[in-house]
């Protein structure tokens, strides 16, 4: 359970990422999770081709992911930012469907996994077993949350980041720079997928396809959690790891999705708003 | 004769504030009610109640003798209650006839006689020259036009209409005034959201007066507009006792 | 206009007696996810409310057919009605839950994966039709077991149930019911004012469209004569379900299945030039920029385009 809670962290951060642009941009990113795997074949070709260890590597990752969320943004996104609802999922669907199948054109099919430095090393604390490469995962992917939360408390950028979250019309008319606002939050966004991606590799196998059941993960924490709430998609991801752990135990994998899938139509027809989030899409 | 609405008790909260308490109404089958009040008073959360988009906490509406209360608002309209909205919503990306024809088709299912109502009721309210227009592309005063005439459409017994005049030039005021005045007299009863207090007074048989969700005064429009409550309301309590002009 | 599509028709009447196989193959794909795109067009075209799990219909329709037809006998003529009530039940549903809980834009979408998700798990895990093997039909070419040994029959049905779904699309639009779901993707809240149910209609619309998906999943099964769970209720169907209206022109008759004839030839000479295996994502990519180039540039599609430029030059 405590190695669930570990990766908890991880889903924090997807969270955290797709909950940020929505709640500035009110856009979903269903692009999410491709993103993600992106994240995780970067880290692995970083590892393979300059043997950079994936929990130091994260951080090209989440470079090379914001310049990635920037570029879209800017390029796609802007054009539809006040398009019909249907016309912003379509298009995030297809730069989902580009993302995911450039990654099967460019590593094949087969699950890949990263090697880590870490990969082996065990200890136990107590009772408890603990894997040291969850926990360096767990320990970065919270230091990053905590960044990105020093961030829009601290500097300006973040705080006209909050503000044009909360009133976009009122933003524009005290002069920010929506636009700028806008490419800065989907690129965070990105970066935190990213990194997160990056920090997973060496946990767990990953494969181009394994780009939609990331992204309904992280629908289902953030709705959890609240849309547009960052310390509800930080908490939800905290639980949502800890119930699937436990859920893993008396479940087989495929179950496991089962239950995932279900418990997102319970969410959504039940508390849309989430756990902290507004009422209004 | 009864009354065509009657409204008594009416009340909704949201939260910790209680947008409309204990409003009761009447209106007889051919009048003009105008709803005056000022921003925040519950005007429109009223309208909203009495076309069904929210449910009271109590209270009871009576539309021709009969509850309306917990229907929603399209069988609200089949029974002969239409209301506009505040902010207009035309179906932008249809022509304007296309539009009218939704309202028309509630009373007449087949498309052909819909077509010819609509047509009948966009010449009277004086678009016939954008018959075949997107909605999307017509000026703020032809919106408002338009969505006057969708709800004429439904054929409707009594027609809300929510700050008809706002964002239009005098101009526009007096040509729409006058329109109102037509549907009126045609014989459907209004209950009017207005801010413009030139085109209140000149429309409403009757005035009716709402503050922090309460109505303070009702009345003929003259002795409304010197009651010392409205003013109070209006501008404050220094201004009641002010020499009028 | 209307004699041009009658020779269109003809035309394609005509088709399977100077076209290979081969050819024969591509346009019996036209034909058929163009049904299956008009199917979801009432839905998610004309009523506007987006479903990205409508592979979960003809999943049902599929499976339901098969399994009659080799469990009790049942000819697919049959069946393939039994697997439409059955995906129109699933449909309801769906639909149901999205409406009655106020489910709209983005929140639908989900719940629709949801639901085709759940269903392909299901099918996965239940031994009974197959499990991850997939369930396969027995070929005997017998047409009363709607199986024909010839291609040139199959092209001839998917070419009827294309021009059904067609008839059904174009008879909505002409009445209220189609003018309501018209008026229900544009504001619904302004349609509830104007007297219109919109719960009624939406419903209708997805029942309507659920059946006619669930329709086409019984060709799917004695065409290809396999159903795989993840092929018949994954993802990537609902896709190339979702595409071509979108593409051609979603609220449109015409809109799915000038799409389909776009995007059935990019998608088989895609897989032609770049081969199997890793490549076989390649049409994907193509579909997911036609996907964004639409949106962009040309979000009520490609149909509407074409009919401006068709009436520019007679209008001046």
């Amino acid at each position: 359970m405590l190695n669930g809670l570990l990766f908890g962290g991880v889903y924090s951060l997807m969270a955290v990422g797709l909950t940020l642009i929505f709640g500035v941009m009110r856009v979903v990113n269903f692009a999410h999770g491709d993103m993600m795997v992106w994240g995780m074949y970067l880290a692995w070709l970083l590892a393979i081709r300059a043997g950079i260890d994936p929990y130091v590597g994260f951080v090209g990752c989440a470079a090379v992911l914001f310049v990635v969320g920037l570029i879209v943004q800017r390029v796609l996104v802007d054009r539809i930012v006040d398009a019909p609802h249907e016309m912003q999922i379509l298009l995030m669907l297809g730069v989902a469907l580009v993302l995911e199948n450039a990654a099967l054109v460019a590593f094949g099919p087969d699950p890949q996994r990263v090697r880590s430095l870490l990969r082996a090393a065990t200890f136990w604390l107590g009772p408890v077993f603990v894997d040291v490469a969850r926990l360096v995962t767990f320990v970065l992917a919270m230091a990053l949350t905590l960044a990105l939360y020093l961030f829009l408390q601290r500097t300006d950028l973040g705080r006209t980041m909050r503000a044009a979250a909360d009133n976009a019309y009122g933003a524009l008319v005290i002069g920010t720079d929506v636009r700028r606002v806008y490419a800065a939050a989907f690129g965070i966004g990105a970066a935190c997928v990213g990194a997160a991606g990056a920090l997973v590799s060496p946990i767990l196998p990953f494969q181009p396809t394994g780009g939609l059941s990331l992204s309904v993960a992280s629908f289902n924490i953030v709705i959890i959690g609240g849309m547009g709430s960052l310390p509800g998609a930080f908490l939800g991801g905290l639980l949502v790891s800890v119930a699937e752990s436990l859920g893993a135990v008396f479940l087989s994998p495929s179950m496991k999705e089962l239950v995932s899938f279900s418990l997102l139509i319970v969410i959504l027809l039940f508390r849309p708003a989430g756990l902290f989030g507004r009422t209004t899409v | 004769m009864t009354p065509l609405l009657e409204v008594s008790g009416l009340s909704r909260r949201f939260g910790g504030l209680q947008a409309v308490r204990e409003l009761s109404l009447s209106m007889a089958r051919d009048e003009v009610l105008g709803l005056i009040g000022p921003n925040g008073a519950g005007k429109t959360t009223a309208f909203n109640l009495l076309s069904g988009f929210l449910a009271p906490d109590h209270g009871q509406i009576r539309f021709d003798g009969r509850s309306i209360v917990g229907l929603s608002p399209h069988a609200i309209c089949h029974l002969g209650l239409c209301r506009t909205f505040q902010i207009v919503r035309p179906f932008p990306r249809l022509s304007v006839l296309d539009n009218v024809r939704v309202g028309a088709l509630s009373r007449r299912p087949r498309m052909e006689d819909a077509r010819h109502r609509a047509r009948e009721v966009i010449e009277q309210v004086g678009l016939g020259g954008k018959m075949d227009h997107p909605a999307g592309g017509l000026t703020l005063a032809e919106r408002k036009r338009l969505e006057l005439a969708r709800a004429l459409a439904t054929e409707p017994r009594l027609l809300l209409l929510d700050e008809v005049m706002a964002g239009l030039n005098p101009t526009e005021i007096e040509a729409i005034v006058a329109l109102v005045k037509r549907i009126n007299a045609s014989g459907v009863a209004i209950l009017l959201i207005e801010h413009n207090m030139r085109a209140v007074m000149s429309l409403s048989h009757r005035i009716a007066v709402l503050n922090f969700g309460e109505k303070i005064v009702e009345g003929e429009p003259t002795a409304v507009a010197n009651h010392p409550r409205v003013i109070e309301a209006y501008l404050g309590e220094e201004y009641v006792h002010a020499p009028s002009r | 206009m209307k004699w041009l599509g009658a020779a269109a028709l003809a035309v394609l009447l005509a088709l399977p007696a100077v076209l290979s196989s081969y050819a024969v193959t591509v346009f019996i794909f036209i034909f058929f996810y163009a049904f299956l795109g008009q199917a979801w067009n009432i839905v998610g075209g004309y009523a506007g409310q987006l479903s990205a799990g409508h592979a979960a219909f003809v999943g049902v329709g599929a499976y339901a057919a098969a399994l009659l037809s080799a469990q009790v006998g049942l000819t697919p003529w049959i069946g393939m009605l039994v697997g439409g009530v059955l995906a129109a039940a699933l449909g309801t549903v769906v639909g149901y839950l999205g409406f009655r809980f106020g489910l709209r834009g983005f929140y639908f979408v989900l719940l629709t994966v949801a639901f085709a998700e759940v269903c392909r798990i299901v099918a996965l895990n239940t031994d009974a039709v197959g499990g991850a093997l997939g369930y396969y039909i027995t070929f005997t070419g017998n047409p009363r077991q709607f199986q024909f040994q010839d291609n040139r029959v199959y092209y001839y049905v998917a070419l009827g149930l294309m021009l059904v779904a067609t008839a059904v699309v174009a008879a909505i639009e002409r009445r209220r019911f189609g003018a309501y779901l018209i008026a229900i993707r544009e504001d619904e809240s302004a349609c509830e004012a104007l007297g219109v149910n919109t719960f009624r209609y939406k419903m209708l619309a997805m029942v309507v469209s659920s059946f006619l998906t669930g329709v086409g999943g019984t060709f799917y099964a004695f065409y290809l004569f396999s159903l795989q769970p993840n092929a018949v209720f994954g993802i990537p169907l609902s896709v190339e379900i979702v595409i071509r209206p979108i593409v051609g022109g979603a609220g449109t008759v015409l809109g799915p299945i000038l799409g389909s004839f776009i995007l059935s030839p990019l998608a088989e000479a895609s897989r032609v030039y770049f081969g199997q295996g890793g490549w076989s994502g390649v049409h994907l990519i193509a579909y997911g920029i036609l996907l964004i180039a639409v949106v962009l540039f040309l979000p009520q599609g490609a149909y509407p385009a074409l009919r401006r430029l068709w009436a520019r030059p007679a209008a001046r």
